[in-house]
């Protein structure tokens, strides 16, 4: 149960924090990816932001050994980068640039989207689960 | 650069750390959005609890920023909705099959220095950056 509410918790201030950065917007997102257009560098300090504080401090917490509410940590055992890494990349690299939503940002999207009646921001979530089950299909 | 907004994009970004510091020091799992909401459409259905709350705090944390300002946040969708229905499937799709998206590869992988995620990272960086170019510029 202690494991549920920090999964909340921490979704609360990951949903907190793309709000509070402008990322939920996909126009702004764009405003970054568009290098050649009137370059909007914000992305690049949402990133930098968030390893400022997750570098050093799960530097720390992999210290310790294993997680506080859970037996080990959940790390793909894997390390080896191989075709459906790079492929998968490009195909969401696609789909990100065409956009402007990554997974995160259309979740988020979905809350100020219902009070506006945007729905293209449902669409777009809807497809990305539509995706995402289709991955599930294939991949068994 | 009229739209740069270093500031609230750097707190954004504090939070989004501590919030992936958080959910690996107590539950020992990557804040991956990709792989927690494809995770939630996995046949098997393992893990859906708490992945379920995480993708409920996603929504719960936009709600709390919008009664905490007392209005919107911008949600600005600028292409045509048959191109917002293929991106939804390539984002979808593509996350899953690569292992992550930018949160886990390019926050939770960089963070610890995985190999695989600074690749990943790098491609759908570069890729994205070449098809804005290529859609806003070239075509």
């Amino acid at each position: 149960m202690p494991g549920m509410a920090v999964a909340l918790f921490s979704g609360t201030l990951f949903g907190l924090g793309l709000a509070v950065s402008g990322m939920a917007n996909p126009q702004k997102v764009l405003g970054f990816l568009d290098v050649a257009g009137g370059w909007d560098p914000t992305l690049a300090f949402v990133m930098g932001g968030a390893l400022l504080v997750a570098f050093p401090a799960l530097h720390l917490v992999f210290g310790r050994g294993r997680p506080v509410l859970a037996e080990d940590f959940e790390l793909p055992a894997t390390t080896r980068v191989d075709a459906r890494l790079v492929g998968g990349s490009v195909l969401f690299g696609v789909g990100w640039g065409l956009s402007g939503f990554c997974p995160g940002p259309a979740v988020v999207a979905l809350v100020p989207a219902l009070t506006t009646g945007l729905l293209p921001a449902f669409a777009f979530a809807a497809a990305m689960v539509a995706g995402m089950v289709l991955y599930e299909w294939i991949s068994r | 650069m009229e739209d740069f907004t270093p500031v609230s994009g750097l707190a954004g970004g504090m939070l989004i750390g501590l919030a992936t510091v958080l959910l690996m020091l107590f539950n020992g799992r990557i804040a991956g959005i990709s792989g927690i909401v494809g995770g939630l459409m996995a046949r098997k259905g393992y893990g859906v609890g708490w992945r379920a709350m995480f993708a409920g705090g996603l929504l719960l944390g936009a709600v709390g920023y919008m009664l905490a300002t007392g209005g919107n946040f911008p949600v600005q969708i600028q292409v045509s909705s048959p191109i917002v229905v293929v991106a939804g499937l390539l984002v979808g799709f593509g996350s899953r099959l690569g292992s992550g998206c930018t949160s886990g590869h390019g926050v939770s992988g960089i963070a610890r220095l995985s190999g695989r995620s600074i690749v990943a990272t790098l491609v759908f960086m570069g890729t994205a950056i070449v098809t804005v170019f290529l859609t806003g510029h070239v075509l």
